[in-house]
């Protein structure tokens, strides 16, 4: 019998979300009890800041670039590598239960398993596996899934209509009439995407995925060892919580978070100074994501939006905090509290108010790029908990899944075990992290790589629909730890911009080789 | 009004791709997530995966130009025109042209994707098929 692992991962969390990591609005007991018992990591960064891309760096341990989803609503093929497949290989049980988004949402042909599986009845079906035999999709011979609601045919929206039927219309309706993301706004402030939601608290996604999961593992025989991936939707928006749970966190006492400017000046000319694209998103005149609302305009965000924005948000952090501990319990009920490794951490952060603006986008700062990540080892391989300060990847997860189940890392990944301390990180060369974007949305196109290294934040623009290829952004992460200042055009660090520039560039990882094709906008 | 195009080079004649695209009871043999295409005159019903039925009206099938259009007149889409159109590449091999014009845009990027999907799936099938022996020969 050996290890076991919860992996559990949020949407879109920020790393100040927690008070462990210095968060003040949400109350986060079970994270922090983690953190304490663990490793918690105060630099981790993904390899991309939107949901696809980033979930499939999870699970192939591969940067972007190599598994070649490039953006939200490019599908990864079936027979990607998985590091789900490769540990159902030697033996794990292994579950994903809650949002995947491998493949894209809107599907009105059918054609994609995630949006087929709840309606076929079956916990997973048989697919080809990237080393050329078949086996359960991905790796996972049980799937449940959810997401933001209830406009996917996924298994939680079909419990929902066996449950509570009417329920299904009390979310936020994440689509507009054009079938563009909503950008209506609700609450007391009309922000966007904030929506009062009168679903019973235990009828909610967070719930509904903590409950499927503790019905999972308690199918399993005792000794099965075994690897459970619980991923909640939330806190990704729309920032519609359960009503009944609002009181938890006034939007009228939450403070304007440090990372938006007080004045529309300041604000202003902080993002003038940026690379374009910043600005004019700000004025409703360039929308190169998907996700952020065609129709919103960030100039017209409130103080007071942003506090509700904030505050809906802490109440559901606070919802998954209170479910991972009921799962934790769960889990100590079937007597397996010693040999859990449990890894909590998000796909990518959200802008929150940030320079003014909600959601992401190619923003390559803290806000999207600065995430909450702990590892609580299993207790019985008696590793001393720890902070590390260094910066790691969630490229870097699929390894570390491998090596606590006892398995050499497959060659096809491309990150390292997490280390347990900086002595540990300094002795095996944590010395920088890659992120990308690239997208390409009816035809406005933005790339961006960008390093982080040596308390350094360096993006190089690729040209594209507004960039001419000569753009960048360098933030010096001490002096400027709000990014809101970029060093690039500063003759003073014009050495160092030049040493992170080509240190980037060397260090791009080797591309796919067949491009993939955008199938769906999301 | 967006306009979505996908285009893919096949290791077979015009006239070998034609017989595909030209026969439009036969999209659901190689369009994934299309499971039936029941044709009446110039009109089609396909019936996808997802158990959606979307009523289609074809505007063209010229075997000569080898251009076969369509319009999707399901109420979720406000307009859309669908063309493929098949032409020589040089050396027995074809380049077919997947275009979708849809209003919503959004619906653009939906549909033109999964043609573009089909694309590869028309290339799989007709590529991993003995090469007719008229062609072989010539």
């Amino acid at each position: 019998m050996g290890r076991k692992i919860l992996f559990i991962t949020t949407d879109q969390q920020r790393y100040d979300t927690l008070r462990c990591n210095g968060g003040t609005v949400a109350r986060t007991p079970v994270a922090d009890g983690l953190a304490a018992a663990g490793i918690r990591y105060e630099r981790a960064v993904p390899q991309s800041v939107v949901c696809m891309p980033s979930r499939s760096t999870i699970l192939t341990g591969q940067h972007p670039t190599t598994h070649g989803v490039w953006m939200n609503g490019v599908p990864l093929p079936v027979d990607a590598p998985s590091v789900a497949a490769l540990l159902q290989r030697h033996g794990y049980r292994t579950a994903l239960v809650g949002k995947a988004h491998f493949e894209p949402y809107l599907d009105p042909f059918g054609r994609f398993t995630e949006n087929s599986l709840a309606r076929l009845g079956a916990e997973t079906v048989e697919q080809p596996w990237a080393d050329g035999s078949t086996g359960p999709h991905r790796g996972f011979e049980h799937l449940e899934f959810a997401t933001h609601g209830t406009a996917a045919p996924l298994h939680y929206t079909m419990w929902l209509w066996q449950n509570n039927p009417s329920a299904i219309g009390m979310y936020y309706p994440v689509l507009d009439p054009a079938y563009n993301v909503n950008g209506a706004g609700g609450g007391a402030t009309g922000a966007p995407q904030v929506h009062d939601n009168p679903i019973p608290r235990e009828q909610y996604h967070t719930d509904w995925v903590a409950d499927r999961t503790i019905g999972w593992l308690n199918s399993l025989a005792a000794g099965d060892d075994w690897f459970c991936w619980m991923s909640f939707p939330d806190p990704h928006h729309p920032w519609d919580p359960p009503k009944s749970e609002l009181s938890r966190v006034d939007w009228r006492d939450v403070p304007l978070p440090a990372g938006y400017p007080a004045s529309r000046a300041e604000r202003e000319a902080i993002l003038d100074a940026k690379p374009r694209h910043w600005r004019m998103w700000y004025d409703g005149t360039l929308v190169s994501n998907y996700e952020a609302p065609k129709t919103w305009v960030p100039a017209t965000l409130t103080d007071d939006q942003v506090r509700e924005v904030n505050a809906r948000n802490a109440v559901e952090v606070e919802l998954i905090d209170e479910a991972v501990g009921r799962v934790l319990r769960a889990i100590e009920a079937r007597g397996w509290a010693g040999d859990v490794d449990v890894i909590f951490t998000t796909d990518h952060g959200e802008l929150q108010g940030d320079f003014g603006l909600l959601f992401k986008g190619p923003y390559h700062v803290d806000a999207l790029m600065r995430l909450p990540l702990i590892w609580r080892p299993a207790p019985s391989a008696a590793v001393t908990p720890d902070v590390v300060t260094r910066p790691v990847g969630l490229v870097d997860l699929a390894p570390t899944f491998s090596a606590i189940a006892g398995i050499e890392p497959a060659g096809w990944m491309q990150g390292r075990v997490l280390p347990v301390s900086d002595a540990d990180a300094g002795r095996r060369g944590f010395d920088s992290v890659l992120t990308e974007w690239d997208s390409d949305l009816f035809g406005v196109d933005v790339h961006l790589r960008t390093i982080t290294r040596d308390g350094w934040v360096c993006t190089a623009y690729r040209p594209g629909y507004v960039h001419d290829g000569s753009e960048g952004e360098l933030y010096n992460l001490t002096d400027d730890p709000l990014q809101q200042f970029s060093r690039w055009s500063d003759p003073a660090c014009a050495a160092i911009r030049s040493d992170l520039v080509a240190d980037l560039w060397d260090s791009q990882p080797p591309a796919r080789a067949e491009a993939l094709e955008l199938q769906a906008p999301v | 009004m967006a306009l979505v195009r996908r285009e893919i080079v096949i290791a077979r004649t015009p006239e070998d791709v034609w017989r595909a695209i030209g026969d439009p009871a036969a999209i659901s043999t190689w369009f994934p997530g299309i499971v039936t295409a029941e044709v009446n005159g110039a009109s089609r019903v396909i019936t996808t995966a997802s158990g959606l039925t979307m009523p289609e009206e074809i505007v063209t099938n010229d075997p000569v130009r080898r251009v076969f259009e369509y319009r999707i007149t399901a109420p979720l889409i406000k307009d859309h025109l669908g063309s493929i159109e098949v032409t020589g590449a040089g050396d027995d091999r074809s380049m077919v042209r997947y275009e979708t014009r849809c209003e919503p845009d959004t619906i653009a990027l939906v549909i033109g994707g999964a043609c573009g999907n089909a694309l590869h799936e028309l290339r799989r099938q007709l590529e991993s098929e003995p090469v007719p022996a008229a062609a072989e020969e010539a």
